[in-house]
This record gives structure tokens, C-alpha cells and sequence, in this order.
């Protein structure tokens, strides 16, 4: 499988630098698509602004947590799903929900905490399991875990509810704000997704992300410089664990329901398929993957209507999609963004060159 | 305690010792790549390994490595019996190596992978705080990057080094830390003459404490950084002792250098 073995150039590690200079060296994309995502609220009716883009948020975190483990340290683990769903539903579980005969109504400040923290210890622990395997070996375990997972939510019903799962899962209302309604609930996404993506990029160059990088480059070197390999990649698992855990949290109040299908093998591909299409270079990628995912899915529908063939074939659609960027650009929609730009800058120097050596000022 | 004597002088002679090997034997299938090596190194004291190809030599440092673990015999560095240590223990522990395939972070800068090894052997390995203008670590390692002369290139991204150079930054990645052995693994292969006069000087000025052990088939190089000699062949000692005899010896001669040198 070539999407384990992307190659990327490690990120040198910064010196930890003030606010100001990681704003000054943020670039124009950077800043229009920052103040773009904070007036959309006056721009985006409540459709596209929860619909999509939040709901695209919420699965780029998930996704950027499988980014951060399969780009940094070269795991392609599919428990990132898993872990989202049981985080969603332990917020069903401990906190409020339609079905009053096992939701335990803990107030949401201890029902998000615990149900964290679970997932996290849960995302680990899958970790240790996988992570003396590579490669297509991780896919498979990892999957493994998943299919537990959600044949255990299908067939338990004295802790999860089975099939039906819980419905009625409400985003609290705290500091007088209703968090569940369309504008809340957006900033509300959005400020986890900017945190989640600001912590990846900034840990991806501290000691911690910079040792996960060689690892993945060379795992027996890195031995040999006094890191313990094994224990550097569970604690990977772990922080990426902590990332999809908050995800999973949000999904619960953006769905207001979990059931099995939440964590089901459909989901658990379409995370891999996220990250790839996006890109696995970079952080920003999961969260570009998740936004075309979710377009594809909501519209293709009327597309494929439209151009008059049966609308329900739209993952015929999403899979060629993910055909198409995987043949032409294996890293994702980051990489084809990255070669225009090269072009670009390129043919401007030349231009540039000619200019000078013309003599001439136009 | 006197009561097993020949077992008790053993352990306490094992304490004075760098490293110490009793009967390793590493079996690959029905081959034998190393069979009862017994070894011993004093701190500090420099030694080459010396043999034909196959003749056991890089496995004998895997061993010592913990990269293998070896078939049966026990291994003991400063006195401590690391047979069954993980690599990054040892490593912890003041056991360095270098690589006779240079085996470096090709995409980090020449003084990134010198930060990597130094925070190899450092606490905070997982700190999620990135490292401040004035951390004690960015200053050794760009100290070594300096003591095996790459000042010039180090911000070039490793992959592109010139050989000889990556060559030397394997070294500054073992001198990391406070190494008190390093195992040097032919690092004069594919050197050009003056990048080997560079190498000579770079080992013989390094810190009277650290011993070394280096497998090299240079001779020019070998026998001058190193004060005695092990011969290897078929994965067995077959002779120990000073440059000098070894050189001379015809036994040695035959099987080493090759009836070629007349």
C-alpha cells in the first residue's frame, strides 16, 4: 500500500518564538481563509454553516488525528474512528439522553471530562496493542479493534442500547449561550478545530513530534540515540487519541444521536480516506479532505440526479474521487496545491530573470 | 562469598572492565556468524577489530548493540549485565555506535540530528514544549557539530551532504551525551586520503576516558588510533594483541592481508 510511505521532509524544530513572529510568518492563504471562517457566520446560511462546514471540521479532527499518527510517525492506525465513537457515546452514557433507563445525567463539566479521558485511556491502550506491528499489519489490527467495537455496540444493550444507540444527545447550554444552536455550535467547532490543528503544528516540531518523525524514518537509529521506539509511538497513540476523543464529543452534539453505524467499517474507511485525499503532509490536509468528503456527499446526489444517472450512486462517486487524487497526486490535495504553487513561483523567477537580463523596465 | 573462588575473581575483574563478553555466540539458522567470543575492554582503552568479510565483526557489535540479542553468553558493560537490555538502554547507559551504511535523518538539518542524539540521552524526550533560543542541548549539539568540523553546512538538510561528510556527522551523532564506549563501524570506508587524515585526527583527539572499539580495513587508519588488535575469522577470536605484533604476524598475513602483499 503506498499510502503507508509518504515521504515527507521532517520539519526542523523551531526555538519556541512569541506570538508575533509565528503571526508575521503565516502567509496570505493563511489569513484569508482564518477571516473567512470567522465572518462566515454573516456570510453562510445555517445550512452550509453546520451542515458542512462544522460537520466537515468535526470529521478533519478525526481525521488530523490519524494524519498526525500515519504523516509523523508513519502509523496508519484506523482506531481514530473507534475512538471518536466511544468518546461519543460515553457523553450519551454519562450525560443526558433520550434513553432515561441507562443515561446517567451527569452534569456536562464531568460527563465531557471522564468521557476524554476513557477514550484517551481506550485510544492508548489500542495503541500498545497495534504498535509492535507495521504497515498493512496496524490496518488490519486496528481494523480489528474497530469491528470489535462496533459488534459490541450492536449486541450489548444493558450499556450501549444496541442497534437503536442513544438519540436525544443536546449540546449544554453554559455562560448563558446555547451551544447546540447553528452559531454557537459553528465557533464553537471551529475553536476546537483551530486548537486541535495549532497543537499538532506546533508539538510536530517540539522534541516529542521531532523524535515521532525519526522514528518513522529510522526506527533502529533511533534506537540506538536512546529512545525507546515502542513507548514513543504508544505516546503518539495517545495524543492523537486525545484529539479524536474531542472530536467524537462534538459529533455527538452535532448528530444528537450515537448508535453503532456511528463507528461502523463505513465511517472507520472514509477517516483513511479523509486523510488521503486531503493529504497526509500536512495538518491543514485532513481538515481540506474532510470539507471535499462532505461536499461530495451532500451534493453528489443532486449531481448525479441532474446528469441523469441514479442519485444513490454518489460513493461511486466519492471512490472515484479518491481513484483520481491517489493516481495523480499520492500526496492528496496538499500535494497538487503545493506543485502549482512551485510552477507558479517558478515561471514568476524566470519571468523575473528575463526581465533583468532584457535590461528593460516595463 | 570466597567460597566459589574462580567464579568470584571472574565478577570482580568484570567490574574493572568497559565492556566484557563471556562466550557470546550468535547462531543465523544452522550458521554461526559469531561462535564463543570472549572479549574484554578496559575504560578507555582503544581497540580495533580486525577480519575478513563474514568474519563476524558488525555482528559482534549488534550484539553489544542489543540490535540482536545473542544466542547464548553474557554481556557486560561497566559491570552490568546488559544481555537482555533493549538497545536504547544501553545506549542510555554511555554505549554509543556508528554505522558502516551511514544511517541518518535525511530530510533534518546537519544540527537537528545532532539535537536528536543529544536528546536521545537526555530526560524530556517526549516534552511537548518546543526548545527555547538558549536550550543547553542546541548548544552542544552544535559544540559537536563543530568538533568534527561541519560548522559550515550545519543548516544544509543532511541528504545533501557530500559522503564524507555525512560520514563524520555519523560520529558527531555518537559522541552525543557523555558516551564512555563507542563502537566505530568501518567509518573510513569510501573517505577520501585527506578526509582519512581528518578522521585520525577526529578519534585520536577525542577525551582520554572515552574507549572505543573500531572495525576498519584501512590499516593506515586502524593501527594508528588503536592500541590493540583483535583478529576475527569465522566468527571466532582467533588472536589478540599489540598493533604491532599483529602486523607482524605472519599467521595474520596469510589470512588478513592476502598473499598479494608478498
Amino acid at each position: 500500500m503506498a499510502l503507508a510511505e509518504p515521504r515527507l521532509a521532517i520539519a526542523t524544530p523551531r526555538p519556541r518564538e512569541g506570538l508575533s513572529e509565528v503571526i508575521a510568518r503565516q502567509g496570505t492563504a493563511f489569513w484569508i481563509v482564518a477571516a473567512l471562517l470567522l465572518v462566515m457566520p454573516l456570510l453562510a446560511n445555517p445550512f452550509w454553516l453546520v451542515q458542512i462546514l462544522a460537520y466537515a471540521m468535526i470529521l478533519g479532527m478525526i481525521a488530523l488525528s490519524l494524519m498526525f499518527l500515519a504523516g509523523y510517525g508513519g502509523i496508519v492506525s484506523l482506531i481514530q474512528m473507534t475512538v471518536a465513537a466511544f468518546a461519543a457515546y460515553l457523553v450519551a452514557i454519562f450525560g443526558d439522553s433520550a434513553i432515561t433507563q441507562i443515561s446517567l445525567k451527569w452534569p456536562w463539566w464531568t460527563a465531557v471530562p471522564v468521557a476524554i479521558l476513557l477514550a484517551t485511556v481506550f485510544g492508548t491502550l489500542g495503541g500498545a496493542l497495534s504498535v509492535r506491528t507495521e504497515g498493512i499489519y496496524t490496518i488490519m489490527i486496528t481494523l480489528a479493534i474497530g469491528s470489535a467495537f462496533y459488534y459490541l455496540t450492536l449486541q450489548n444493550y444493558t450499556i450501549f442500547n444496541g442497534f437503536s444507540g442513544f438519540n436525544g444527545v443536546l449540546p449544554p447550554a453554559f455562560l448563558g449561550i446555547d451551544w447546540g444552536s447553528t452559531v454557537p455550535f459553528y465557533y464553537l467547532t471551529l475553536g476546537c478545530a483551530a486548537l486541535a490543528y495549532a497543537v499538532v503544528v506546533y508539538v510536530s516540531r517540539a522534541p516529542f513530534g521531532l523524535a515521532l518523525q525519526g522514528t518513522r524514518d529510522n526506527p533502529r537509529r533511533m534506537a540506538a540515540l536512546g529512545f525507546d521506539v515502542v513507548a514513543h509511538r504508544i505516546a503518539a497513540y495517545a495524543f492523537a487519541a486525545v484529539i479524536a476523543a474531542f472530536a467524537g464529543v462534538l459529533l455527538v452534539w452535532y448528530q444528537r444521536q450515537v448508535s453503532p453505524g456511528t463507528g461502523g467499517v463505513g465511517p472507520v474507511v472514509d477517516m483513511l480516506i479523509i486523510a488521503v485525499v486531503g493529504g497526509l503532509s500536512r495538518p491543514i490536509g485532513p481538515f481540506i479532505g474532510a470539507l471535499v468528503y462532505v461536499l461530495l456527499r451532500t451534493f453528489s446526489l443532486d449531481l448525479l440526479d441532474w446528469v441523469g444517472f441514479e442519485g444513490k450512486r454518489y460513493q461511486l462517486l466519492i471512490g472515484l474521487g479518491f481513484l483520481v487524487i491517489v493516481l495523480f497526486s499520492p500526496d492528496g490535495l496538499i500535494g497538487i496545491w503545493q506543485r502549482l504553487r512551485d510552477r507558479y513561483r517558478k515561471s514568476r523567477e524566470t519571468q523575473a530573470a528575463q526581465m533583468r537580463v532584457g535590461g528593460g523596465s516595463p | 562469598m570466597s567460597a566459589v573462588p574462580s567464579l568470584e575473581r571472574l565478577n570482580t575483574a568484570s567490574s574493572g572492565n568497559a565492556l566484557e563478553l563471556r562466550g557470546v555466540s550468535r547462531l543465523f539458522g544452522a550458521l554461526a556468524a559469531l561462535s564463543d567470543v570472549t572479549l574484554s575492554v578496559r575504560p578507555g582503552e582503544r581497540r580495533a577489530v580486525l577480519g575478513s568479510n563474514g568474519a563476524g565483526k558488525t555482528t559482534l557489535f549488534n550484539c553489544v548493540t542489543g540490535d540482536f540479542s545473542p544466542s547464548s553468553g553474557v554481556i557486560r558493560f561497566f559491570g552490568e549485565d546488559v544481555t537482555t537490555f533493549p538497545p536504547h538502554e544501553r545506549i542510555r547507559r554511555g554505549l554509543r555506535r556508528t554505522y558502516q551504511i551511514s544511517s541518518l535523518f535525511a530530510g533534518l538539518t546537519v544540527v537537528d540530528n545532532v539535537y536528536l542524539a543529544c536528546r536521545g540521552v537526555s530526560r524530556n524526550r517526549f516534552s511537548l514544549r518546543r526548545p527555547r533560543r538558549d536550550d543547553t542541548l542546541q548548544h552542544a549539539a552544535e559544540s559537536l557539530v563543530d568538533a568534527v568540523h561541519l560548522t559550515a553546512v550545519k543548516d544544509r538538510l543532511v541528504g545533501e551532504l557530500a559522503y564524507g561528510q555525512q560520514r563524520q556527522l555519523e560520529i558527531a551523532l555518537a559522541l552525543s551525551g557523555a558516551p564512555r564506549f563507542i563502537l566505530f563501524d568501518e567509518p573510513a570506508a569510501g573517505l577520501s586520503p585527506t578526509e582519512r587524515q581528518d578522521l585520525v585526527q577526529i578519534l585520536t583527539s577525542l577525551p582520554a576516558h572515552i574507549g572505543y572499539i573500531i572495525i576498519e580495513h584501512d590499516m593506515d587508519v586502524a593501527l594508528r588510533v588503536v592500541e590493540s588488535v583483535t583478529m576475527m575469522h569465522n566468527g571466532r577470536i582467533f588472536k589478540e594483541g599489540r598493533p604491532g605484533e599483529i602486523e607482524s604476524d605472519p599467521e595474520v598475513q596469510e589470512l588478513y592481508l592476502g598473499g598479494g602483499h608478498g
